[in-house]
């Protein structure tokens, strides 16, 4: 299964305010009730761009002047809760194409990452720099150079940070494992064949 | 005696580690995999599209939790789309050859309680599910992942995932725990202790004598909110008690085979003087009575003390926190928690809703009634508490104290079924998470507690101490 390297992700931002933004948050449960992952985009983020009634509320996706941006900025521990991939898919099918936060919960950056969505990390001085570049020009481009470790916009970039495992697999095109783990089905079974509770009853 | 000393999670790794991949992480055998029908059915989708089976199906168990209705229990459900996924999971369970515990086989229930309840969660294993509270089989030292559906699907594919080893926090508690105080208020301490991404990238080995003490029960209420402090597994190491549970359950092994899994199990136990990556020691006597009073589980305190103000912030982070949680929580800033008017009272849970939480709430609230006003459910975590509890009579002391006895389910820990908050109505609930809108409504609010405490505040209407309420001492 040939997967596109992803080296580099071009493209508008737009900054999400907050620490601790749960997977409930950026997918409310109620949208899971499905049995495909189609049509989960427009539920991103729902309950905080809608009041009770329904009505807009004016949150940053929805604003006109971030209408198609790819990448997504917010701030710590994002993704934390519950470990619901509908809420990277929601992300992906909403046009986002990567993440940029202080740090990532475990579950949701390991579900992230499997999707081709690179998670990178910044810190909070430099997201603010990025954010303050967004705001004074929505149409400017954000590029997050996963291979070379850093963020470019206007004439200006920051550093980032990810985890080794996870830069290898975008930048190589390994990024979905399943390849690879059905590659190593003849030592799985050899595994499985050493510990009793794997045999058939 | 030449050999390294090394953690449960080590082993536990060790022995199910099959390969390292291109990019440095490990292939992990999975040996059990439950599934339920919220996280599975894209999973099956994948696996059909590629043209793939699963791998070890007497390895992977099914049961449907998050969008059972409770008080329903005729099919087809009045909801389509929960009606479609049990249809779905049905399909795919019979398709690839997966035992499902549905709701005719009288095994239903939350798929964390399931496990246990049936013996397939058992020491030394790895566990695998598409849900966060997985860690709770931990609790029987077994290294226990929440994972996503792509997970799930390489899962099914290939009894395998993708892994980075994590690193190993032990957390000590020691003594005994005092009167009105629970392992629910244990784990809450905890969170509150390391914030809710302090565990970020840890295993956590609960031990010290207060876990010794503890039975599989509170172990599991423990281990199961983990990752509410951000560590994706927690595990307790096994002992008498976590063999003493497992003995003369369905899928424990039986005869000649029990004593050699008992012996193979006893091994998996970290070795004393074993390396930790960090260790926290807590005192038992520290704990009080915990409640949250905001949008994440880290942001609680004992019952007596009051509501954080903005102006008491540790830093700009914290005080952002508590500007952002009391708007939601439409709570008062410096005023005691104490007091506070409440409309729901949730008993029930993959946390909270096993036997020994309906027999100490029974214990306390016999004879007593709810509220005027408040509405009360209890929600047994699977059909088979359900049956214990009814055969105690547990199910008539709360009907007759006014708490609804209902069917299995994560019901309204997560409001995927039709049991939930309305508008800002706020909930005392010993459900795991306070996220905003985490109960079924938008500007619903939820206080985490113990479940004696949600009992202390059904009978008040208001946040209280179960100690004052029941004269605990």
């Amino acid at each position: 299964m040939a997967l596109a390297k992803i080296t580099s992700v071009s493209g508008r931002g737009v900054y999400v305010p907050g620490n601790d933004i749960d997977t409930d948050r950026i997918i409310p449960a109620r949208f899971m009730k499905c049995v495909v992952f189609d049509g989960l985009g427009e539920f991103l983020f729902y309950d905080v761009r809608h009041t009770p009634e329904g009505v807009p509320t004016g949150h940053p996706i929805d604003k006109p002047e971030h209408k198609g941006a790819t990448v997504l900025l917010s701030g710590a521990n994002f993704g934390c809760g519950s470990s619901r991939e509908h809420a990277p898919q929601a992300i992906h099918k909403a046009g986002f194409r990567a993440v940029i936060a202080e740090n990532f919960a475990e579950i949701f950056f390991g579900n992230s990452t499997t999707l081709g969505i690179p998670c990178v990390n910044a810190t909070r001085e430099d997201i603010a720099k990025v954010a303050a570049a967004i705001e004074a020009n929505p149409a400017l481009e954000i590029t997050v150079d996963v291979a070379a470790r850093e963020v470019r916009f206007g004439g200006d970039k920051i550093a980032i940070t990810q985890r080794e495992s996870a830069r290898d697999a975008l930048v190589n095109g390994r990024w979905d494992a399943i390849g690879d783990l059905i590659d190593g089905l003849p030592a799985v079974q050899a595994t499985a064949a050493r510990l009793p509770y794997m045999a058939v009853a | 005696m030449s050999a390294q000393p090394k953690s449960l999670f080590e082993k536990v790794w060790d022995a199910h580690a099959v390969r390292t991949l291109a990019n440095g992480q490990t292939q992990l055998l999975i040996g059990t995999h439950l599934i339920h029908e919220v996280t599975s059915p894209q999973a099956f989708g994948m696996l059909r599209d590629l043209g793939l089976k699963v791998a070890f199906p007497h390895r992977t168990f099914a049961t449907v939790d998050h969008i059972v209705p409770t008080n329903e229990l005729v099919e087809p459900y009045k909801d389509n789309l929960a009606q479609a996924m049990m249809d779905e999971l049905r399909k795919n369970c019979a398709q690839f050859g997966v035992t499902f515990f549905d709701r005719a086989s009288g095994k239903q229930g939350i798929v964390h309680i399931v496990g246990p309840e049936q013996g397939i969660t058992q020491p030394g294993t790895t566990i695998a599910c598409g849900d966060s509270h997985t860690s709770t089989h931990g609790a029987f030292g077994a290294i226990a992942f929440g994972i996503g559906t792509s997970q799930v699907r390489d899962v099914l594919a290939t009894q395998t995932m993708a892994l980075g080893a994590l690193k190993v926090r032990r957390i000590e508690v020691n003594g005994k725990l005092r009167p009105g105080v629970y392992a629910k208020d244990v784990i809450l301490h905890i969170i509150r202790l390391t914030g809710v991404n302090g565990g970020t990238g840890f295993a956590y080995e609960y031990a010290g004598s207060t876990f010794d003490g503890f039975s599989m029960e509170e172990r599991m209420t423990v281990c199961n909110m983990s990752i509410e402090g951000g560590a994706r597994v927690g595990y307790v190491n096994p002992d008498e008690t976590t063999f003493a549970y497992l003995k003369g359950r369905p899928y424990s092994p039986t005869g000649a085979a029990w004593d050699a899994a008992v012996a193979r199990w006893r091994s998996f136990a970290s070795d004393a003087g074993c390396r930790y990556d960090d260790v926290m020691v807590i005192d038992a006597a520290d704990i009080a009575p915990s409640v949250t009073w905001g949008i994440n589980p880290g942001q609680g305190i004992s019952i007596n003390e009051n509501i954080p103000s903005p102006e008491t912030a540790l830093s700009d982070d914290d005080r952002a926190g508590i500007i952002e949680a009391l708007a939601y929580m439409k709570l008062p800033a410096g005023q005691p928690i104490k007091g506070t008017k409440i409309n729901v009272a949730f008993l029930g849970s993959c946390t909270n809703g096993r036997l020994s939480d309906f027999q100490e709430v029974a214990k306390y609230i016999q004879g007593r009634k709810v509220a005027p006003g408040v509405r009360a459910i209890a929600v047994p975590g699977s059909q088979i508490v359900a049956l214990q509890c009814e055969k105690l009579g547990l199910d008539k002391i709360l009907a007759e104290a006014g708490f609804e006895w209902r069917a299995a389910g994560c019901s309204m820990c997560l409001a995927m079924n039709p049991d939930k908050l309305i508008g800002d109505e706020l909930c005392a609930s010993s459900s795991n998470r306070n996220f905003k809108g985490r109960q079924g409504s938008i500007t619903g609010r939820t206080v985490l507690m113990s479940p004696v405490m949600v009992a202390a505040a059904a009978v008040t209407g208001v946040v209280a101490d179960a100690r004052e309420v029941f004269a605990v001492n």
